[in-house]
């Protein structure tokens, strides 16, 4: 499964590392009281420590430590019991500090790894650098005066964990992944909403290219790449437009580029003739973050069942590798199906039903979860309908769309349209002698092919309306013709 | 090593002061003359010595996550030079920011 | 009138719960006195009218037999503190105009405790400077005069030199200070007052516009030392808004002022026998140390051997920190803005105009020191260094319980006497300036005049956290020195 990209002169391979941000899911700033909720008006959730007023200072929100914490020890990485606050220096107007504080040399989390599946069944392990704390800066916004950049302090504060991952993806299949992988890792332990749109969670993509075996390649940074798809589209063609430059005997620059979606590119964001220096150096008004193992200890009892340990569990229990790894990977899914699991439904079938079913019926309609007319407890009641025999598998199908239109509980359906499938045995005997008797010709085939068995299952199904009980069906069938 | 008119210049564009031309020079012995003068620093023996990082020996004290602040506005863009009422709410204005 | 001004803060305290005076008929007294000093350029903005205001509500609380600790005491504040409703300047032009919607925590301790705001008072720029010259609001002139020159202007020192003026000059009871690398204690010494700097991490810098952030500390600056010590128990405690202040009990300060030293070990440090120290000074160490041994202390010798490095690490330190924490100031949320074509030149012409030559000096050595290549060499070493004072300290106080040094290296100097060379400025701080690498505590106590009939200090250094010992034993500096001198451009004098 060769990942190399051909070129004119030969083949590419791309070089990935990504910098996660996530916003940690706390109530307030990582050194203020103020909100962090998203959508307020400008300027309303900004403190004078937000806005760094003269004399103000940061105080430690203890929750962004924890959940640090818990999110270093869910990808499997070293804590670091002490680490240092340093400042980053720069002037923007949306940092009104004139520096960021973040972690440098001392970070909280340090190396460590995780494992991403990819499409083909296969999985890569990919390296942890390190995870560290920092403060997001504010929001510009240059659409409201032809002379003026306004200045929003909302976001300004808002605590972040910047997760940096060793440069060890080899395409842009691995990179989504990776970044999905991490992103159900947070949402299922809860540090961090996941929320791409509302940008609580976003990725910056190093990339370079290489010929095999040669030395790493000058790399770009593709800044706030906001979906899964949109980190394949850009990988994909920042890795080609490299190609084209270094085969066309440019020389690469490192910079900063912004993906643009719409046109399916990447631009330069900003010349870099002004290098950065940032004088990193440790944040004075801050003591160093000291805690203890017992604290460790606390917060790797307050994790849940991890993707990667749930999949497992799902496998064991039937459910084919694609869909455990599909539903262990989101938070939404594993709700569904662990209700189905407490309902009695067979792991392997609910898991079938709800992802190609269930699911299959939404994404036609264009229909978040969220806002689908069943709920898993519905959902639960279909499937328990199945499971006692009072209707078939196809039926549910049926009875599926009757709920996702109207709302409807299964059972109410199922007896306001006399779907109750038929179990009485004499009944269907009935049904059996009257399609073999009215087609002698059909007899005499199934005797030259057995398997136009089928035949008969649907003409008996097709009289009962669908509701005899196909498997009573099959064996009486047989019983008759055979006998 | 010598603090030169070029050094100064690049630390003043870092530090985003601006400094007349005729400046750059004397400005340049004066930082020179500084620099000289703690780089006795370096007869210190500080093999195996950790830098100083907190002044008092004391565990940070954590905040408990809960909203306690912010929801003032007004108060946070009552100083601002260029503070702007936009029909959205308070801003603070800057020269525009191409990026 | 001019007995009113006379009275310590101790004393004015004791006649205003007897109701022998009002904090009104105080204040008015000082407000009056603010005016005929006014050419000292002690205050950046005074406020009469709040301390009007404050002291009625001061006598309506007395009246009741009610009132804190510094109850109808009016006082001078930095102008480093952020006050509600009254423009802050930090004496820079780059503050135009800010007003701030908030009280820094100390100044609020004090108005909780009932003290009366005279109004803020001046300060070099961002609170960098030794003589109180820096300022963008004008030099202060130190009320003291030498004799043999009655009209040479002197520096009152700094960087509280409008504090420690309008105290000399009964312009103020007692003034707040801050003290970075001397900037309390070297200005009490060259004005014959009393002036401590806590231990790092005993007051809140919640509020005060932000120098150099590990060195930082308040302070008052005061009369006498009992008057340091009420007012010390009223600005110090634990403040949950600011990360290094230290969560432990302010022990009662007034009642460590016992008078008796018999047993204390005081240590003097050879290392502060400077080169080219004059010989004034280098005799009232000495009368310092006899003083404390007639009291029953035992001097023991003591060596600090990484001293001479104190200084130069400083240099590095404090604009390594200033450098950051004066990017804040960029034109875009609060006081002077000046316009540019584009952002860059919006913060460059800004800070250019707002910032004066020694603000600008130091933000750049800062930025210098701080920047890619250089870091480990200046920065790193420099906290190494730093790491080594303290290691000298803890050191000492195996041997001894306190440290008796000069205050500073020579009495108050001509406005225009040293400030040609940086190097040579920054030499005020010599002894002082070791107390805040290692953050511990140090008052500077008036103890003699030298040939000119100008003030000289001593300073008593002390173990962390223990301002107890340290003011005890500057109690009893200051009973033995009998210092009485006043200072010639005082209000009240007729």
């Amino acid at each position: 499964m060769s990942k190399l990209i051909k070129g004119k002169t030969g083949e590419w391979e791309v070089v990935i590392g990504v910098e996660t941000h996530a916003q940690v899911s706390s109530v307030s700033k990582l050194f203020s009281g103020s909100p962090t909720a998203f959508g307020a008006a400008p300027n309303s959730q900004v403190s004078l420590v937000d806005a760094a007023m003269p004399g103000m200072l940061p105080v430690v929100n203890g929750e962004a430590v924890r959940q640090a914490v818990r999110t270093g020890l869910a990808l499997n990485a070293e804590i670091n019991k002490h680490s240092v606050f340093a400042r980053k220096n720069y002037f923007y107007p949306d940092l009104p500090q004139g520096y960021q504080i973040s972690q440098y040399e001392e970070p909280i989390v340090g190396e460590g790894e995780i494992e991403v599946e990819l499409e083909d069944g296969s999985t890569r392990t990919i390296g942890i650098e390190r995870l560290h704390m920092e403060q997001d800066a504010g929001k510009s916004v240059h659409d409201r005066h032809p002379g003026k950049s306004y200045i929003d302090l909302n976001r300004a504060g808002v605590p972040l964990m910047e997760i940096v991952s060793k440069p060890d993806m080899r395409s842009a299949e691995e990179a989504s992944a990776y970044v999905g992988k991490i992103r159900s890792i947070l949402r299922a332990i809860g540090s961090c909403d996941g929320n791409m749109q509302e940008g609580s969670m976003r990725a910056d993509i190093n990339i370079s290219v290489r010929k095999p075996g040669e030395e790493l390649g000058i790399r770009a940074e593709v800044k706030n790449v906001n979906s899964l798809r949109f980190i394949r589209q850009a990988v994909e063609v920042e890795a080609k437009r490299q190609i084209r430059l270094l085969e066309s005997g440019g020389t690469m620059v490192q910079e900063t580029r912004l993906f643009d979606p719409d046109k399916g590119e990447t631009r330069s964001m900003r010349s870099k003739e002004d290098a950065h220096d940032y004088r990193y150096f440790p944040d004075p008004d801050l003591l160093p973050v000291v805690f203890d193992d017992a604290f460790v200890a606390e917060c790797k009892a307050s994790l849940p069942e991890l993707p990667d340990t749930r999949k497992a569990r799902y496998v064991e229990a039937g459910v084919s590798a694609d869909n455990a790894t599909f539903i262990a990977g989101e938070q939404d899914h594993i709700h569904f199906f662990e209700t189905l699991l407490a309902a009695g439904i067979d792991a392997k079938q609910a898991a079938d039903f709800y992802t190609s079913e269930f699911l299959g019926r939404l994404n036609k309609a264009d229909i978040s979860i969220a806002d689908a007319k069943v709920n898993a407890e519905a959902l639960a009641g279909l499937l328990a309908l199945v499971k006692d025999n009072t209707i078939s598998g196809k039926i549910a199908k049926d009875v599926l769309d009757d709920m996702l239109e109207s709302g409807e509980p299964a059972k109410a359906i199922v007896e306001a349209k006399g779907l109750v499938q038929i179990t009485d045995s004499s009944a269907i005997e009935a049904l059996v002698d009257q399609v073999i008797a009215d087609n002698p010709n059909q007899v005499e085939s199934y005797k030259a092919n057995p398997k136009a068995i089928g035949w008969f299952v649907g003409q008996v199904m097709k009289a009962s309306q669908g509701k005899a009980n196909p498997g009573q069906v099959n064996q009486l069938l047989k019983q008759k013709l055979d006998g | 090593m010598a603090l030169d008119e070029g050094t100064v210049a690049r630390v003043a564009h870092l530090a985003r002061i601006r400094v007349k031309d005729e400046r750059l020079k004397p400005l340049a012995g004066e930082l020179d003359t500084i620099v000289n003068w703690v780089e006795q620093l370096g007869e210190v023996d500080t093999n195996n010595v950790a830098p100083m990082t907190s002044v008092v020996e004391m565990q940070a004290h954590w905040r408990q996550d809960a909203v306690s602040d912010g929801g003032y506005s007004d108060r946070v863009t009552g100083n601002a030079p260029d503070g702007v009422a936009d029909p959205e709410g308070a801003f603070y204005g800057v020269p525009k920011v191409v990026e | 009138m001019s007995d009113l001004l006379d009275l310590s803060l101790a004393e004015a305290s004791d006649k205003l719960r007897s109701r022998e005076i009002s904090a009104t008929e105080l204040t008015e007294a000082y407000i009056a006195a603010m005016a005929e000093t006014v050419d000292l350029n002690c205050y950046i903005t005074e406020t009469p009218e709040k301390a009007r205001e404050m002291a009625a509500a001061s006598d309506a609380r007395l009246a009741k037999g009610e009132g804190g600790a510094m109850e109808g005491i009016p006082i001078g504040m930095k102008d480093l503190f952020c006050t509600e409703g009254t423009l802050t300047t930090a004496a820079s032009h780059i503050l135009d105009g800010f007003v701030p919607p908030y009280e820094s925590t100390v100044s609020g301790n004090l108005w909780d405790a009932g003290a009366v705001l005279l109004g803020k008072t001046n300060l070099d720029e961002f609170a960098m400077g030794s003589a109180n010259i820096t300022s963008y609001y004008g030099a202060v002139r130190n009320p003291w005069t030498r004799q043999s020159e009655p009209d040479t202007e002197l520096v009152p020192g700094g960087s509280s030199g409008g504090s420690a003026g309008a105290v000399a000059a009964r312009a103020a009871l007692a003034a707040t200070g801050t003290d970075t690398g001397g900037s309390i204690r070297q200005p009490a010494s060259l004005t014959g007052l009393v002036g401590m700097k806590p231990t790092y991490g005993r007051c809140s810098r919640w509020g005060i516009v932000a120098f150099a952030s590990s060195l930082d500390q308040a302070g008052p600056l005061t009369r006498t030392v009992r008057d340091s010590a009420i007012m010390l128990g009223v600005m110090a405690g634990h403040d949950p808004k600011d990360s290094t202040s230290v969560d432990t009990p302010v022990p009662d300060y007034g009642a460590a002022l016992t008078g008796d030293i018999r047993g204390l070990k005081v240590g003097i440090p050879r290392e502060y026998r400077i080169d080219g120290m004059p010989e004034e000074i280098e005799a009232l160490w000495a009368q310092g140390v006899d003083w404390l041994k007639q009291a029953g202390a035992e001097i023991v010798d003591i060596s600090l051997p990484h001293t001479k490095y104190a200084l130069p690490a400083y240099y590095i330190v404090a604009p390594a920190e200033a450098s950051s924490n004066l990017a804040r100031y960029d034109g875009v949320r609060y006081g002077l803005r000046i316009d540019g074509e584009t952002l860059d030149e919006m913060y460059a012409n800004t800070r250019g105009e707002g910032f004066g030559d020694e603000v600008q000096r130091r933000v750049m050595i800062g930025t210098y020191v701080l920047s890619a290549g250089y870091y480990d060499a200046y920065y790193l070493q420099a906290q190494k260094v730093r790491t080594r004072i303290s290691e000298d300290f803890r050191n000492a106080w195996d041997s001894c319980d306190v440290l008796l040094t000069p205050a500073t290296p020579s009495a108050a100097f001509g406005v225009h006497e040293k400030f040609n060379d940086p190097i040579q400025m920054y030499l005020n701080d010599v002894f002082t300036v070791t107390g805040n690498l290692a953050g511990l505590p140090g008052i500077s106590v008036p103890a003699g005049l030298d040939k000119d009939g100008l003030p000289l200090g001593l300073q008593i250094l002390g173990r962390a956290f223990d301002e107890e010992t340290v003011l005890k034993t500057a109690a009893v500096l200051e009973e033995a020195s009998g210092f009485s001198a006043l200072p010639a451009l005082r209000a009240g004098r007729g």
